[in-house]
């Protein structure tokens, strides 16, 4: 893949930057995210602690009863190599107070409220660490909309964010993430045997490839279908991207005044630093 | 044939002789005037310390670039407190700053303001605003309308901001008006890092660019660009200095501040032209003629 390919030094010494300088602007130094075992938080974690130190750096363990022991495993691993600080909240009885109480049985609602109660977990550690909760969504799920709504895509900055999963994967290995978490299937291990690919019903290598030439390089329908990607898979991700947009912005706000928040009162949140 | 009638080569009045010149490759406060104006002071001072004569700035140095509704609050006429701090220091070191600019008229533009002796010289407001993709210059700015040299007791200069470079018409009236080093102060964003390339595509195109400014126009070309971050936008610096062949002087090396000395010369730029005499050989008249020529036909029903 070709036209996917980073160079990951260059890329690693933007994003170190990005970590310093826009945590120093919103007067932090230090870093919180979650480490689920997966090669995403792998990577945000060993970017945070090159560019912080790794005493700067708290990755939070949140398995719920139900979740991939190895998820676990992986995570302490990948901790032990970087040197990162750890926690670990089981977030069970949290996300169980409210599930069985409530009956809720659909997957999806369940593991929602998994992914939502593991926000709430980092948000109240990042003020007790003194640092920023990092993002760990990169740019194909964000584009996928294959995440919780302010769940696991909630962060305050995010150094991922515009890198497809084949980069995810190359930066990876430049930044020496441990080879059982490169090598295992992507999972959002929210119920047993679960898989990305499985239930997105196609591979992140056709996917990124797809979204690169769609979205990087604006190529139409025709011009994807020329380049080889069949008609229906181009139609279903991109019916897919414009029905998750919701998931990409602020909540809409009505506009009433003369000036209104985000429509014509626009200020960066650097503002000032 | 007014037009071409018009077109004269003009001589510069105060010639480069030897100019020592800093640039300064800055990561601004996102509108926050003050504490810039002390980092460039700070600059200042240690550009005059190292012995340079011209200071050069990036685009909108005072104040940072996604201003957006700042934009108005950081409006500064050429009067203001401090844009005549730095007139003052001017009497040590010539000095090329980006500011935002509030004309007399109420009108706000994208400037560079050229300050030397204690006055302001000359200004440039950019003339190609930048309104695609990650830019909305266009809301924020009136645009410019002129390229103009001017003659500094340095040399002849003509300021290109950022994206005036991308039209080569900007920097052609510079070289027809026998300019010795164009300055090109810049907030370029850094972006695309996929293909495999070691360096960014940003970069790529702006190192093309540059080299051709430079052997094109047979100039030395000054680029100042910023660094830093402003919610996950990033400018790539990479400042630099290349002389009337096209070669790379000096640049500055990572996306860091730094500052970078170098000497432009006058014995670089007159070898450049006699070896190849492009400006002599340019027939300016050719190219109005065919402005004029494109000008009726537009003209026509």
């Amino acid at each position: 893949m070709k036209e996917l390919d980073i160079h990951p030094p260059l890329v690693e010494a933007l994003l170190t930057r990005f970590l310093r300088e826009e945590l120093a602007s919103a007067g932090f130094s230090r870093a919180v995210l979650g480490i689920s075992g997966g090669v995403d938080s792998a990577l945000v974690a060993a970017l945070c602690a090159r560019a912080l130190g790794p005493q700067n750096v708290l990755g939070v363990m949140m398995p719920y009863r139900t979740s991939n022991p190895d998820s676990e495993g992986h995570a302490r691993l990948l901790a032990r190599e970087l040197g990162i600080q750890t926690a670990k909240v089981d977030i069970s009885a949290m996300a169980d107070g409210y599930l069985a109480a409530h009956k809720v049985e659909d997957r999806m609602r369940r593991g929602n409220v998994m992914a939502r109660c593991r926000m709430i977990v980092l948000y109240d550690q990042s003020v007790a660490f003194q640092g920023l909760v990092a993002g760990t969504s990169n740019k194909t799920e964000i584009l996928l909309g294959y995440s919780t709504q302010w769940g696991d895509s909630a962060s305050a900055l995010n150094p991922i964010g515009d890198l497809y999963k084949h980069q995810i994967y190359q930066l990876s290995r430049h930044l020496g993430v441990p080879a059982p978490i490169l090598d295992k299937a992507p999972s959002a291990d929210l119920f047993e045997g679960q898989t990305d690919e499985g239930e997105l019903g196609f591979t992140y290598a056709d996917a990124d490839r797809l979204l690169y030439w769609m979205v990087d390089e604006r190529l139409t329908e025709e011009e994807l279908v020329a380049r080889g990607f069949e008609l229906a898979f181009v139609r279903r991700i991109a019916a897919r991207i414009a029905a998750t947009q919701f998931k990409r912005v602020m909540p809409l706000i009505a506009k009433l005044s003369l000036r209104t928040i985000n429509q014509d009162f626009r200020y960066l949140r650097d503002w000032g630093k | 044939m007014a037009l071409a009638a018009a077109i004269r080569y003009t001589i510069p009045s105060m010639p480069l002789t030897d100019c020592r010149l800093t640039v300064a490759q800055t990561n601004p406060a996102l509108g926050n005037l003050a504490k810039n104006l002390d980092e460039h002071v700070a600059a200042i001072e240690a550009a005059c310390a190292a012995g340079s004569q011209l200071i050069v700035f990036p685009e909108l140095s005072l104040t940072g670039y996604f201003l957006k509704d700042q934009t108005a609050e950081l409006a500064r006429g050429l009067d203001s407190p401090e844009l005549q701090r730095l007139c003052e220091l001017s009497r040590r070191i010539s000095i090329l700053v980006g500011f935002v600019e509030r004309a007399s008229d109420g009108r706000i533009y994208n400037s560079a303001a050229f300050l030397e002796d204690g006055r302001v010289l000359h200004v440039h407001r950019k003339v190609h605003l930048v309104t695609y993709g990650m830019f909305d210059e266009e809301r924020e700015f009136a645009a410019g309308d002129e390229f103009r040299a001017f003659d500094s007791k340095l040399g002849r200069f003509g300021v290109l901001i950022c994206e005036d470079a991308w039209h080569v018409t900007s920097g052609l009236q510079h070289f027809l008006a026998g300019v010795d080093a164009m300055l090109a102060p810049s907030c370029s964003p850094g972006r695309g890092v996929s293909g495999g390339s070691t360096e960014l595509s940003s970069e790529t195109s702006w190192r093309t660019l540059l080299d051709a400014h430079a052997l094109l126009f047979q100039t030395w070309v000054v680029y100042a660009n910023r660094v830093g971050w402003e919610d996950g936008a990033f400018f790539w610096g990479g400042s630099r200095v290349i002389d009337p062949f096209g070669r790379l002087v000096a640049r500055i090396e990572g996306f860091d501040t730094a500052t970078l000395q170098a000497h432009i010369d006058a014995p670089t730029l007159r070898r450049a032209r006699v070896a190849t005499p492009l400006l002599r050989d340019s027939k300016p008249w050719v190219l109005a003629r065919g402005l004029e020529r494109i000008a009726a036909q537009e003209q026509r029903p």
